[in-house]
């Protein structure tokens, strides 16, 4: 019987070494009180790539994208060990300011959380954050955020109408649009489709496919197929181990770890 | 397949599998049972409705209560004539009750009947047995007028002079009216205006020689220069003082125009009485007008109600400088309670860090909502008006002493302690408001890059701001009603001037007001008949109500806004 901690050593393929990475994540551990999330995380996230995270629910998969940005400062009661640098600098740094690296990094959440406020608001609310308060600019912004999300022909004419009164779909999109409008290097997608009709995943995974090239795209996806369209690399995480990363077409077709196989084909998870 | 993993599917399915089974025969527990006996929950609905309309209907019939016997104080009753005991009784008739004739012995109903005319040797109020009142007569000639001293007159108008008297007809007695008070507001103007105006720049020229002293005797400035500013301020003193005899002899020349216009009242007992025209407020004969005269008349009488100042000992007149002070303080109140107890809140929940100490002021807070009012009261007066106050005045207010400026009871403290009384209901809703802000919200905020303070006026607060509006509106309903602090921090039964004025610096939070809820108190329980000042309670109580209602309205408009534009039309 094999007990967690008998699981095979992370598998990378040589493919995640093949570019110079934006992020990259070094015996990263973390932990909830006393309970261990993730275990000796190593993992590069490259540059212009989109990186898909899966695995069952519970395998961290979240919480490593959340250490990211740092997001899980919020939470009480976690600490984390080892360290995550962007660039030449680590994320963990003690002096570091933790709001100019958020604004580095966009996120996008599982839930979309447009701003009680209006469309044209919404998008304004990172530059707004950071002194930009130009009229020209603040409008120039918001055009090209929402044509790069979208859907800038569909609410051209009501951007100061409230956010809420969007359909679901559209929501998601206007946080990607709020996500990019800050211009960040990365950006970190928790499940964006998990709330959405296929249509609107369409539309979005349409989206993240544009954005290759870009920003480098790190999402978190409970869908196989979704991350088998998407991304360029994958990695398979598991009980808080990372299992098995590589590209994403190797990983679906050939994976290496039996693990990895079996997640993939649906045989558990 | 890896065996940890069958062990983890198994697990999983094994879960699945059986929660929903449990699920399921809770549910048929419930389901059974309901249909075994089915009406075993219907009882228990029954009460609960059962309770809810006692509570509305009492909230009605008090509403009810109130306002039938506010509309019946104000409204012009037809006034009857009685024959009983050799004895005519002239007067509108009140309420009915059940008493004993006091010459039979027997058990009665009778109705109280107000004959006013109280400086005419009449009693102003005596009983007629509720039969008689059948057959009573309503003399169309009776005139009720509404007197500036004395209280309301019931009988006949005539002309001044008594040995050729005659009756006035209707249009003269309202001309005569009519001209009296164009004459009393041009005397009011001068009194209010440039009289009032005089009597503060000498008041004022009186401190400015006491700070000259003052400045002498610590020997800040020289004794010449002392000199000099003191034969400045005699010059200004004497030239106030020329146009204070100007003025004044104008306003004896009105009086005495004033005066010479006289009429005689003649009462139902035989009595008479010459008084000047200008002592006549309102009259109008009750018996002979139509009901739209009487409406006219009822609506008058409400407008006087609210914009007039009080006669009388309170009794009559209207309630102005009450109304207008119980919403200053309203108002003023609202303006320390809703900033001091958002921020605390605000501390509390989204700042301090969660422990024993933030827990332990929480429950102080908690507390502090229980504690009796007058303590607050007692408190207020000891801490802000002799405490903070009386600092003031010595810093600032040093001419006036000993006369207190800031060291008394003032509108400023009434506000401030009722503040301190209401502030716990506006911490607790805010921060019920405050936690229930969706996560999600505060993590997008954040994950754009924005600091805590920038998530939490941009975000947190705007999306809490109909609950912290909900509190206010609590907050605001207990201030309105609340008396007893009221009583040590400032409330006058009858205050000289309202807080506001045209004289520099135009608010004064250091005087003394008038409140509705105090005026209920002093016309019901201390004035010098409850009987007469009975409709006055009640009228004065809607108006409470009224104004308790109204703030509250405003809150709720403004609430539903906010809610409006953070929730959207189209919920999540």
């Amino acid at each position: 019987m094999l007990s967690p901690a008998d699981l095979p050593p992370s598998f990378l393929h040589p493919e995640c070494r093949a570019k110079p990475a934006q992020i990259s994540i070094q015996d990263f551990n973390l932990w909830y009180g006393k309970s261990q999330a993730l275990f000796n995380i190593n993992l590069p996230i490259l540059q212009h790539e989109i990186t898909s995270f899966i695995g069952p629910s519970g395998c961290g998969k979240s919480t490593l994208l959340r250490s990211i940005n740092r997001l899980n400062d919020l939470i009480d009661n976690v600490t984390v060990g080892g360290d995550i640098r962007m660039g030449e600098r680590s994320v963990y740094e003690r002096h570091l300011d933790v709001t100019s690296l958020r604004k580095r990094i966009g996120m996008v959440f599982q839930k979309s959380n447009p701003f009680p406020m209006s469309i044209y608001e919404n998008i304004c609310y990172p530059l707004r954050i950071s002194g930009i308060n130009q009229r020209s600019t603040l409008d120039e912004a918001v055009e090209t955020s929402l044509r790069s999300a979208a859907l800038w022909e569909e609410v051209k004419d009501r951007l100061k109408r409230s956010a809420l009164d969007l359909s679901g779909g559209q929501q998601q999109r206007l946080c990607i649009a709020r996500a990019i409008a800050g211009n960040p290097e990365v950006l970190l997608m928790d499940e964006p489709c998990s709330a959405l009709d296929p249509i609107s995943t369409a539309k979005i995974e349409e989206l993240i496919l544009e954005m290759r090239g870009r920003f480098t795209v790190v999402i978190v996806t409970h869908s196989m197929a979704q991350a088998s369209r998407v991304s360029d690399l994958t990695a398979f995480f598991y009980l808080g181990r990372l299992i098995e990363a590589g590209p994403t077409q190797r990983l679906f077709e050939n994976a290496d770890c039996k693990a990895t196989q079996d997640y993939i084909s649906g045989r558990f998870g | 397949m890896f065996p940890f993993l069958r062990k983890q599917a198994d697990a999983q399915a094994a879960s699945k599998g059986n929660q929903p089974a449990v699920l399921f025969k809770t549910a048929i527990r419930i389901r059974s049972r309901a249909s075994h006996n089915a009406t075993e929950g219907v009882p228990w609905i029954w009460v609960c409705a059962g309770a809810l309309v006692t509570i509305l209907l009492l909230i009605a019939a008090l509403f009810g209560v109130i306002i039938s016997q506010a509309t019946s104080a104000l409204w012009p009753h037809s006034v009857v004539r009685i024959q009983q005991d050799q004895q005519t009784v002239i007067g509108v008739a009140m309420r009915q009750e059940e008493g004993t004739d006091p010459q039979t012995n027997e058990r009665q109903m009778r109705r109280l009947v107000y004959q006013a005319n109280r400086d005419f040797g009449i009693n102003e109020f005596t009983f007629i047995p509720s039969a008689k009142l059948a057959g009573a007569e309503r003399p169309a000639s009776l005139w009720f007028v509404e007197r500036r001293e004395w209280g309301p007159f019931i009988g006949r108008i005539q002309t001044a002079d008594p040995a050729t008297a005659i009756d006035i007809d209707e249009k003269t007695v309202s001309n005569l009216v009519n001209e009296a008070a164009m004459r009393a507001a041009e005397l009011r103007k001068i009194e209010k205006g440039p009289l009032a105006d005089l009597n503060a720049s000498m008041e004022e020229i009186r401190l400015d020689k006491k700070k000259i002293e003052r400045l002498l005797e610590t020997g800040k400035i020289s004794e010449d220069d002392a000199a000099a500013k003191h034969a400045e301020l005699d010059k200004q003193l004497t030239e106030s003082l020329k146009s204070h005899a100007f003025l004044t002899e104008k306003v004896q020349q009105l009086r005495s125009v004033d005066e010479a216009i006289k009429v005689t009242l003649l009462a139902p007992n035989g009595q008479s009485k010459t008084i000047p025209a200008s002592q006549i407020m309102r009259a109008y004969q009750p018996n002979s007008i139509n009901i739209i005269q009487r409406m006219g008349l009822f609506f008058g009488r409400l407008w006087s109600f609210v914009s007039e100042e009080p006669r009388e000992a309170n009794t009559e007149g209207g309630v102005f400088p009450a109304l207008f002070g119980t919403v200053a303080m309203t108002i003023l109140m609202t303006l320390f309670v809703l900033p001091v107890g958002v921020m605390t809140a605000v501390y509390m929940r989204e700042i301090a860090k969660q422990g024993f100490l933030v827990s332990l002021v929480r429950i102080a807070v908690n507390n502090l909502a229980g504690v009796p009012s007058i303590v607050y009261g007692v408190f207020g007066v000891g801490f802000f008006c002799y405490s903070v106050g009386a600092t003031i005045d010595q810093l600032f207010f040093q001419d006036k002493l000993p006369n207190p400026t800031f060291g008394t009871g003032g509108v400023l403290w009434a506000s401030l302690t009722l503040a301190l009384l209401t502030v716990p209901v506006v911490i607790v809703s805010t921060e019920e408001a405050l936690t229930a802000v969706p996560r999600s919200l505060r993590e997008a905020s954040y994950g754009c890059g924005a600091t805590r303070m920038q998530t939490l006026w941009n975000i947190v607060l705007p999306k809490a701001m109909p609950g912290v509006m909900t509190g206010l509106i609590l907050a605001m309903a207990r201030a309105v009603g609340e008396v007893a602090p009221l009583l040590m921090t400032g409330v006058v039964k009858l205050a000289p001037a309202l807080p506001v004025d045209t004289h520099f610096p135009f608010i004064h939070l250091e005087r003394s007001f008038m409140h509705l809820g105090f005026h209920i108190y002093d016309l019901g329980f201390q004035s010098r008949s409850t009987e007469l000042s009975r409709p006055m309670v009640f009228a004065s109580t809607s108006l409470l109500v009224a104004i308790v209602l109204f703030l509250n309205f405003i809150a709720i408009k403004i609430r539903s806004e906010l809610r409006k534009r953070f929730e959207g039309r189209g919920a999540f």
